[in-house]
């Protein structure tokens, strides 16, 4: 047999002879149509393959159409289903055509193999003809109640086919209720997952002009559907575990016994070998445990190691989508992967997007104990083959410094970096330590010195050559040879290309001549001149600008170019928190790869089934009672606790502490019920729900009034690995690293007896744990106590009356003057004023009130913490 | 949900394509290839995933003017201000280049979007994965999971290499009509429905056209998880799932691969910086009837490093315990009495498949010792030593050993100086990258190789010449060698017959990943 490699390579280079190929293959079935000798198959289907080869490469064969489907009429598979990718590929082309394959196709899906059926019903579906859709709804509808389950796996996505072609029809012959039954009673699980699919997109493209389906699809997100499917997952595919998990990820359960159980049910998910389960896993648990700051936390340190797994086993791109998830988390939680640096450190046989990724992480993930490490292997990088790498790796050294973290030792490197005499090395080094100049002036004597050294004719790339004139300008007075080094530069004015050089240029040498006249005043002169000359708009401008301030009045321009500085204390972000928020919210999608949220990228239309609105979280599922539902709040700022406290927190956790740890998100002093939760839901014996109760699913599905009768509880099966409270307690002690790298403060220790003390009474109000507390002795010495630190390690513990402090403790700043504030006839009401405007003096008046109230008795005031404002505001009694 | 799959060989020629939903305009595999191209001309890879817009070459404004860093083009006058879209543009220029505008692929794509007369993106996501040389890539419009697509397109190489028994250009030219079968089951309407050979085979009708694999370098079981195209040699099993044997009975057998790559890096003075094992144990099943197999790993097997950092080498050292940092498991495995004696219980499905993935940081011997150094000879001429020490014992033989090493850039001349009766070795100077190549056949364990080097420089060398070359970068392979001493105890099929005895192959690899010593 001749393979079709030979003829495909001729016909892809040269149009023409495809066409006489095409034509004399039309003859050939031609004649094979109604041949019915022996081994015509084997010769038909000879043709097929050449038919759909020219298909492959781009050539058209639709004119082949009606001698392809005269061919079809046989019993060799092999030869339909060659004949049904043809018909699916040509179909939309050739509607009239396609009538022709209506018969033979419907023949086919009564076939007695299931084989047939299935596939004659696949490419029905496929046809993608809108004036055929009528013959489709029969074979469909007995698709769908068919007894083999392959002919129901194609009937379910057939109807999502219909769908796209025609929704009304598909609507109207009710197959969304059909597959939604389907979806909850079939014993085969491709089948289910293939009706949850389909279901998911026609309802969240209906949800647009349909209430109904609006209502359906947040039915999907209801407690017996999820539990359902949770119930069922290992029967799934891997693939439509996918599925499932995903839309597990959007439920809110309603309290915390339930994400426990989720949770526990999943864990073992997170060995799976395959990346896209697992980090839909890591999906789910992120966003159930979003409302809950410590166990979210945990949550990070647990899919650690299974994402490093991911990251080193797995081909080189598999790897690259799982490390981009790991940079978008270490990106919001650093401080938890510090310990973890040295996984991130660049091989030489990496390509430079995975480079570039690790570079980010280890930048974030340095911190005191780590920089000079980290350092050390970027400085390796610095003199890599690969430049791009070389440079970001030199950036990278450059932002730590700006992170401040032992910058002594950095300098020393940056400077390194300047003898090695490697152009790019020398022009991302400079744009450094210009960065760092204006962070850090007092680093000046140092860095001046080595730049002072380099030749401006080494510096050729105009953001480098930028940042040397702006250094030159800057601190002339220290650099002997500047005003020179810059006559030097004006005069090859025209050779400059870049405007932002030659802009540079123009206010460094006015900076120079305020500092050092009689040298710059020639330079000066000759820098206007070519300014003023220059054909760029700006430079023109500036020039032009200095040129009449200079004439105006010497002293004002001064002001202009040398007004007195400020260090820089942040460099703005590049990328603002609620971008990256959303990128979160979107974990496991493109978006973390891009780096940005999904509306930058898709059209609205195909945003995609799983986009779910926002108001869903208040969704009500009617099932448990009212007295132990704790609001699952989404707590926005968990995160950003998460980044600010991590280590203090970890010092707080006593070893010992076990559930009771999750008692923190109290929100309405309900800590005594929540507690109490788990042995309870354990000792119910409660019937295991499943598909063939024969109840009413579609009662269940939440669409019933809210008085009906409550359904029987919904309970996850007992196949989970732990039982709920062991797993708490599992997660409870889940290691963390970090805790033995932080230097735990004196303060700190003195809490711990009282932390492991809390564990028993987790029935207390916040308020009476904290006014328990062991005293601080308040002496004297109050300098050594600060504040602000101990609300800081103690915020996991008092939740709420933390954050009162820190709103005491962190009045904002008011432009009500100070005096005014404590003067009680400051607010006088005059016409143009006729009552206190604003926050800002309503919190002065409380601060007043509160200083000015007389000292509580001793034993409260001096309290917990020694600071008049804190002891007194607990003393008042809120 | 994917739209479309393809595959394309490196030329660019479409080998097989498939369109699933229809969404996606028509010459999206040329947008594909001429976008890996451009990122090739780079000397740089096309991530795996990314974002791509029609390309038109043909426009009329193509003055575009350089170092215009605003969106106002000077030619049409048209202001493409929409804050939307420069931020996009921005981004994708960035992404593509890592430069501002101006440069020429930014600034093509910023024409092609001129000439649509929008800067918008048409909202085409392209993911792609190389296998034996070619390009396995889908299409879709969605906001999918990427590891979902990248592992299925992976998965999909996996279960046609089962069919074919040798994955390569030329085997899916001849086979592609049973390429499309698979395709049609694998995926429908973009959704997917499954990549178990097992299921696939009862749906599959074609008959595999085996290609030579003698004549021809085939995808090892180790390459799925290789970088590049780095293959093992001696361990490929090349035989298809469906196809029978020219015998006519197929042959019982097994096979057990430990695959383990190391990654070492060692630092100027021979201290370890890092070390890590990735391993993998990969099985490939010819049983009929689907068997139960056990697989009994070390006894004293632990996993995980509970609460010590894990570069704790100290507390780790002593003992002979295997401590794995993490592993996972294929879908298969039972772990039912894997807590305790450390079996793994499986069925195993027909094809190739990986039992468990493995990593570990704790500390081991590594299997070479690198020593190399650089030093001024006179005016214009240095001498680089590089000597190599093989660190196992000697009935084991690494093969196929490359060692490089980047020499200063003004180096122009090299002359290699080999110990006397050295036997197998290559030698080579690379004047492109500036880099000298050493290749050896063979290492027996035990022995010590060196290389002397006399390099000649155009210019006077820079004061510090350390800092001028190196790293030293090792590959090699060694058979029957793990260095993570993880095992397989036995292997046991339970089929209950007397006369059944099949085939048991247990192999054990290490190869280098990133074996680097800093001079």
């Amino acid at each position: 047999m001749a393979p079709p490699a030979q003829f495909q390579r001729s016909t892809s280079s040269s149009q023409p002879s495809g066409k006489g190929e095409v034509s004399d293959l039309k003859m050939q079935l031609r004649q094979l149509a109604g041949s019915r000798a022996q081994g015509t198959d084997d010769s038909k289907r000879e043709l097929f393959k050449k038919a759909i080869s020219f298909m492959t490469v781009g050539i058209d064969v639709s004119s082949l159409f009606s001698e392809m489907v005269m061919c079809s009429a046989t019993s060799d598979i092999v030869l339909k289903k060659m004949c049904y990718l043809y018909v699916g590929n040509y179909a939309k082309g050739n509607p009239d055509l396609s009538l022709l394959t209506i018969n033979f196709l419907q023949k086919d899906c009564r076939d007695e193999d299931p084989m047939i059926r299935g596939l004659a019903l696949r490419s029905l579906c496929s046809l993608r003809v809108a004036n055929l859709v009528e013959y489709l709804v029969g074979p469909l509808g007995s698709g769908l109640k068919d007894n083999n389950c392959y002919v129901r796996t194609v009937a379910a996505i057939g109807v999502l086919k219909l769908y796209h072609i025609s929704p009304s029809t598909c609507v109207d012959a009710d197959f969304p209720s059909v597959l939604k039954t389907l979806m909850l009673k079939d014993p085969d699980a491709q089948v289910v997952a293939n009706c949850l699919s389909a279901l998911q997109e026609i309802w969240s493209l209906e949800a647009g002009t349909s209430e109904e389906a609006s209502r359906e699809r947040e039915a999907f997100l209801s407690k017996p559907v999820i539990y359902y499917f949770l119930n069922r997952i290992k029967e799934f595919s891997e693939w439509a575990q996918c599925i499932v998990l995903d839309l597990v990820a959007k439920y809110i359960p309603s309290d915390n016994n339930e994400i426990f159980d989720i949770m526990n049910l999943l864990e073992d998910r997170l060995q799976h070998a395959n990346g896209a389960v697992v980090l839909a896993t890591i999906k789910v648990f992120l966003h159930l445990t979003l409302s809950m700051t410590d166990v979210h936390q945990q949550v990070y340190e647990r899919i650690k190691a299974p994402l490093l797994t991911l990251v080193s086993s797995g081909s080189q791109e598999q790897s690259y989508a799982v490390l981009s998830h790991l940079h978008l988390l270490v990106m919001r939680a650093p401080m938890l992967f510090s310990s973890d640096y040295k996984h991130f450190y660049c091989q030489y046989n990496e390509p430079s997007y995975v480079k570039k990724l690790k570079l980010e992480m280890l930048t974030a993930v340095a911190n005191e104990s780590n920089t000079y490490e980290i350092v050390t292997e970027l400085c390796e990088y610095a003199a890599n083959v690969d430049v791009p790498i070389a440079r970001e790796s030199i950036r990278a050294v450059g932002k730590i410094a700006l992170q401040q973290y032992d910058i002594n030792a950095i300098v020393d490197r940056l400077l390194q970096f300047l003898e090695m005499e490697k152009d790019y090395v020398t022009a991302e080094t400079l744009v450094l330590v210009k960065d760092l100049l204006r962070k850090y002036p007092q680093w000046s004597h140092d860095c001046i010195a080595v730049v002072g050294n380099i030749s401006s004719k080494n510096v050729q790339e105009p953001k480098a050559k930028a940042a040397l004139i702006w250094m030159l300008g800057e601190y002339s007075q220290d650099m002997i040879d500047a005003p020179y080094i810059l006559e030097s530069l004006i005069d090859n004015w025209d050779d400059e290309h870049s405007a932002e050089v030659r802009l540079h240029l123009l206010t460094s040498v006015l900076k120079c001549f305020f500092k050092r006249p009689p040298e710059t005043q020639k330079a000066l002169g000759a820098a206007l001149a070519a300014g003023l000359a220059d054909s760029h708009q700006d430079v023109h401008d500036r020039a032009l600008l200095y040129y009449r301030v200079l004439q105006y009045n010497v002293s004002v321009a001064e002001c202009l170019v040398n007004p007195p500085k400020q260090a820089v204390s942040v460099f703005a972000d590049t990328q603002n928190s609620e971008i990256k928020d959303r990128i979160f919210d979107e974990f496991n999608s493109l978006s973390v790869i891009y780096q940005k949220p999904s509306y930058m990228f898709t059209d609205k239309e195909h945003q995609g089934p799983f986009e779910f609105s926002e108001e869903l979280g208040s969704l009500s599922v009617g099932i448990e009672s009212a007295d132990n539902v704790s609001p699952a709040q989404r707590v926005e700022a968990s995160d950003n606790d998460l980044l600010l406290s991590t280590s203090e927190k970890e010092e707080s956790r006593g070893p010992s502490s076990n559930g009771s740890a999750y008692s923190a998100p109290v929100y309405d002093g309900l800590t005594a019920s929540q507690t109490q939760l788990e042995p309870a839901f354990q000792n119910q014996a409660l019937p295991v729900y499943s598909p063939q109760d024969g109840l009413a699913i579609d009662d269940l599905l939440g669409l019933g009034p809210p008085a009906a009768p409550a359904p029987p509880p919904l309970k996850l099966n007992a196949r989970t690995v732990l039982d709920p409270s062991t797993f708490q307690r599992k997660w409870g002690q889940l290691s963390v690293s970090l805790s033995q790298e932080c230097s735990i403060s004196p303060q700190g220790t003195e809490f711990t007896a009282s932390e492991i003390a809390e564990v028993d009474n987790g029935s207390k109000l916040q308020l009476d744990v904290y006014l328990d507390e062991p005293k601080t002795p308040f002496n004297d010495d109050i300098n050594g106590f600060d504040v602000l630190s101990f609300w800081r390690s103690n915020w996991t513990r008092f939740l709420d009356v933390a954050r009162m402090a820190h709103d005491v403790l962190a009045i904002p700043v008011s432009t009500v003057a100070s005096k005014s504030s404590f003067s009680a006839g400051g607010h006088v009401i005059d016409k143009y004023l006729t009552e206190p405007v604003d926050d800002a003096n309503d919190m002065a008046d409380v601060v007043k009130h509160v200083l000015l109230m007389p000292k509580p008795n001793s034993e409260r005031g001096c309290g917990p913490i020694g600071t008049p404002q804190a002891s007194s505001w607990a003393g008042s009694n809120l | 949900m994917i739209s479309q799959f393809f595959v394309l060989s490196l030329r660019g020629d479409n080998i097989v394509f498939r369109d699933y939903r229809g969404d996606v305009p028509k010459g999206s595999a040329e947008i594909f290839f001429r976008k890996v191209k451009f990122w090739k001309e780079d000397e740089e890879e096309a991530p795996p995933v990314f974002e791509a817009m029609p390309l038109l070459v043909e426009s009329t404004h193509l003055n575009w003017p350089c170092g215009n860093e605003d969106n106002y083009c000077y030619n049409c006058g048209r202001d493409y201000t929409d804050p939307r879209d420069s931020a996009a543009l921005s981004q994708v220029s960035r992404r593509c280049t890592g430069q501002s505008l101006c440069s020429a692929k930014a600034w093509e794509l910023v024409l092609c979007r001129a000439a649509f007369g929008l800067f918008n993106l048409d909202g085409v996501n392209y993911f792609h994965v190389k296998v034996a040389g070619l390009l396995f890539v889908s299409t879709t419009r969605v906001n999918v999971s990427p590891s979902l697509v990248l592992e299925l397109l992976q998965r999909i190489a996996r279960v046609i290499k089962d069919y074919l028994g040798v994955l390569n250009e030329d085997s899916l030219r001849k086979n592609f009509v049973l390429v499309y079968e698979l395709l049609d089951e694998v995926i429908d309407f973009g959704y997917v429905q499954t990549t178990s050979t097992e299921l696939l085979k009862s749906y599959v009708f074609n008959e595999p056209i085996v290609v030579d694999a003698a004549r021809l370098p085939s995808l090892g079981p180790a390459a799925m998880f290789m970088q590049g195209n780095k293959r093992m040699p001696g361990t490929a099993v090349t035989k298809s799932v469906v196809a029978n044997e020219p015998g006519g009975r197929k042959r019982e057998e097994i096979f057990v691969d430990i695959i383990e790559k190391i990654s070492v890096t060692f630092s100027s003075s021979g201290y370890i910086l890092t070390s890590e094992i990735d391993g993998t144990i990969q099985m490939k099943s010819y049983l009929t009837g689907n068997p139960e197999i056990r697989l009994a790993l070390n006894e004293d097997l632990s996993i995980g490093r509970d609460g010590r950092s894990i570069y704790d080498y100290s507390s780790s050292a002593g003992g002979g315990v295997v401590i794995l940092d993490d592993c996972n498991f294929h879908e298969s495995v039972h772990l039912d009495s894997f807590d305790i004696d450390r079996t793994l219980t499986l069925v195993p499905p027909d094809g190739e498949f990986p039992v468990m993935n493995y990593r570990m940081t704790q500390e081991f011997k590594p299997p070479f010792r690198i020593n190399a150094l650089i030093e001024e000879a006179g005016s214009f001429r240095a001498e680089v030593i590089l000597k190599i020490r093989a660190d196992f014992s000697s009935n084991i033989t690494a093969n196929t050993i490359l060692v490089q090493m980047p020499v200063p850039k003004y180096t122009n001349r090299v002359s290699f100086e080999l110990e006397p009766g050295a036997v197998g070795n290559t030698t080579d100077f690379r004047e492109a990258n500036k880099r000298i190549e050493w290749g050896l056949k063979k290492i027996v364990g035990g022995s010590e190789h060196t290389l002397r080097a006399k390099l000649t420089f155009s210019q006077e060398p820079h004061a510090n010449l350390m800092k001028e070359a190196g790293p030293v970068s090792m590959t090699f392979t060694i058979p029957m060698y793990n260095a993570s001493r993880l095992q397989v105890r036995y292997l046991q099929i339970a089929k209950k017959s007397k006369t059944y005895n099949p085939y048991r192959w247990v192999r054990y690899v290490t190869q280098a990943n990133s074996y680097v010593a800093r001079i």
